[in-house]
């Protein structure tokens, strides 16, 4: 087996130009993701159980099926009815890159809304019985306190889901999409040495998540401040 | 009891609190009136807790009826607000905000619940942060704070909301020792000032030199009151007897 340098050092920069795709990917379906998260929260922890009751079905479903099919399903399944075709979201899902979007977010809004919920519930008791008794209302103790304390609590767990999705986005290019895995994918056929090739794009990829660590990283020393003794 | 002979300010009768099928509290009567200060105390599990905690609505009597200053504490959400605007909270582990400052923890509720414009509200933080004698910690976070400090603002940011009557908790149950006193003075002032004052604690001195009945409880029900003198070296009731001395016996 050989293992050609020079081809790496070709492939990279072709991989690069699909960063723009890859980024949109990931910042598109996770800022709508994370909108998608919080409505699904608000309705589990609404007490109207027809409200937590449709967001349980749809994050189990969401949750309990590989984002591959979904993305599958919503590219190659919807267009074929006509409801569809001629609706005001034809123009989004008869580009790859909105389906793309569309399965990514619906797929991470479920994940993300327990993670958020997990913050939720972490939040002391004790603190929300101090609202409670300076007259504070329900919506004031979600909005001061719960919120910004479950933000905190939410983002280690946070921050790894958004890692997943990154390397989920990936997965668009089995739907033509030309993002650095899709163009990875064109660069092996030409070639057949996918060794080269994919190790490198695995580098890109980790390269990515580090930026993305380090990211996280400020947040959550920034989040923490009150969380430290010292000044 | 009081030379006020208005109604009084805290009114339980024939109180039932249930924790599914674990009764908390047995057929409570109990009047307060403005200016008294009241102890109570009584063995783990007893219903202390429980009893102050129905007087602010954090716990949902079953059956009976609550008036706090001819309020009546009911479903209501108008009452219950009507009634935490008049009543404040001390608790055993101070339930600071840990995410604001101290100024801030004493501003929140003053801005959202009273509506007082910023300036005016960070005024009375730093004027009840003087009372209980810390001002230069303002701007720090609670965690950054001793035990008995962050319990004397807690005391402030319950005073920063003018209440009528203030209820502890067990407030220094969860200092260490040498920080119990630091916190005792302030509740000392408090009382001197008139303030009306429940207080569930195991402070022993406390109750002697300031309060005007010393409430026994055990098994939900409310065994004896009366006088500190009378309580402590008279008790009329063999359960109070038999607790004075295992709390006393060191």
């Amino acid at each position: 087996m050989s293992f050609d340098l020079n081809l790496i050092l070709q492939s990279l920069p072709q991989m690069l130009a699909g960063l723009g795709i890859t980024l949109q990917l990931l910042l598109v379906s996770g800022f709508l993701g994370l909108l998608l998260a919080i409505l699904l929260l608000l309705m589990r922890i609404s007490g109207k159980f027809y409200l937590d009751w449709t967001a349980q079905v749809y994050i189990y479903v969401f949750r309990g099926t590989p984002i591959l099919v979904q993305i599958f399903i919503i590219y190659y399944g919807l267009p074929q009815f006509e409801a569809i075709r001629e609706s005001m979201f034809w123009h989004i899902l008869r580009e790859p890159t909105g389906c793309a979007i569309l399965a990514l977010t619906l797929n991470t809004g479920a994940y993300v809304s327990e993670i958020l919920r997990g913050g939720v519930l972490s939040v002391d008791k004790g603190l929300l019985e101090a609202g409670s008794a300076l007259g504070m209302s329900a919506r004031q103790k979600f909005i001061y306190i719960t919120a910004p304390l479950a933000t905190r609590l939410s983002l280690p767990a946070y921050s790894n889901d958004v890692i997943s999705l990154l390397k989920s986005t990936a997965l668009a290019s089995t739907i033509t999409i030309t993002d650095m895995t899709g163009i990875a994918r064109t660069i092996v056929a030409d070639t057949y040495a996918p060794y080269e090739v994919f190790i490198s794009l695995a580098i890109v990829y980790m390269i990515f998540t580090f930026g993305l660590q380090k990211l996280f990283g400020v947040i959550e020393r920034y989040l923490g401040r009150y969380t430290r003794r010292e000044e | 009891m009081n030379d006020n002979n208005s109604q009084p300010s805290i009114e339980m009768i024939k109180v039932n609190k249930f924790f599914g099928t674990f009764q908390a509290l047995k057929n409570i009567d109990l009047e307060v009136y403005k200016g008294e200060r009241i102890v109570i105390c009584g063995p783990s599990g007893s219903g202390k807790s429980t009893l102050i905690r129905c007087i602010n609505r954090l716990e949902k009597h079953n059956e009976g009826r609550i008036n706090i200053d001819g309020i009546e504490l009911t479903d209501k959400v108008e009452n219950i607000d009507a009634v935490r605007r008049e009543v404040g909270m001390v608790f055993q582990n101070f339930n600071l905000f840990p995410h604001m400052t101290i100024e801030k923890n004493l501003m929140i509720a003053q801005q959202l619940v009273r509506k007082t414009p910023k300036v005016e509200a960070r005024k009375i933080a730093m004027q009840y942060l003087e009372r209980v004698k810390i001002p230069e910690q303002a701007h720090k976070y609670p965690i950054q704070l001793s035990g008995g400090q962050q319990q004397r603002v807690a005391i402030a940011r319950a005073l920063c909301m003018n209440p009528e009557i203030i209820l502890f908790d067990e407030p220094t149950s969860a200092l260490d020792p040498e920080m119990i006193n630091e916190v005792l003075d302030v509740m000392v002032d408090l009382a001197k000032e008139g303030m009306t004052m429940v207080c569930v604690t195991h402070e022993m001195g406390f109750a002697r030199s300031v309060a005007d009945r010393v409430i026994f409880m055990d098994e939900g029900e409310i065994v004896e009151q009366a006088t500190p003198q009378a309580f402590f070296d008279n008790p009329a009731n063999e359960r109070t007897k038999k607790f004075l001395n295992q709390i006393l016996s060191h």
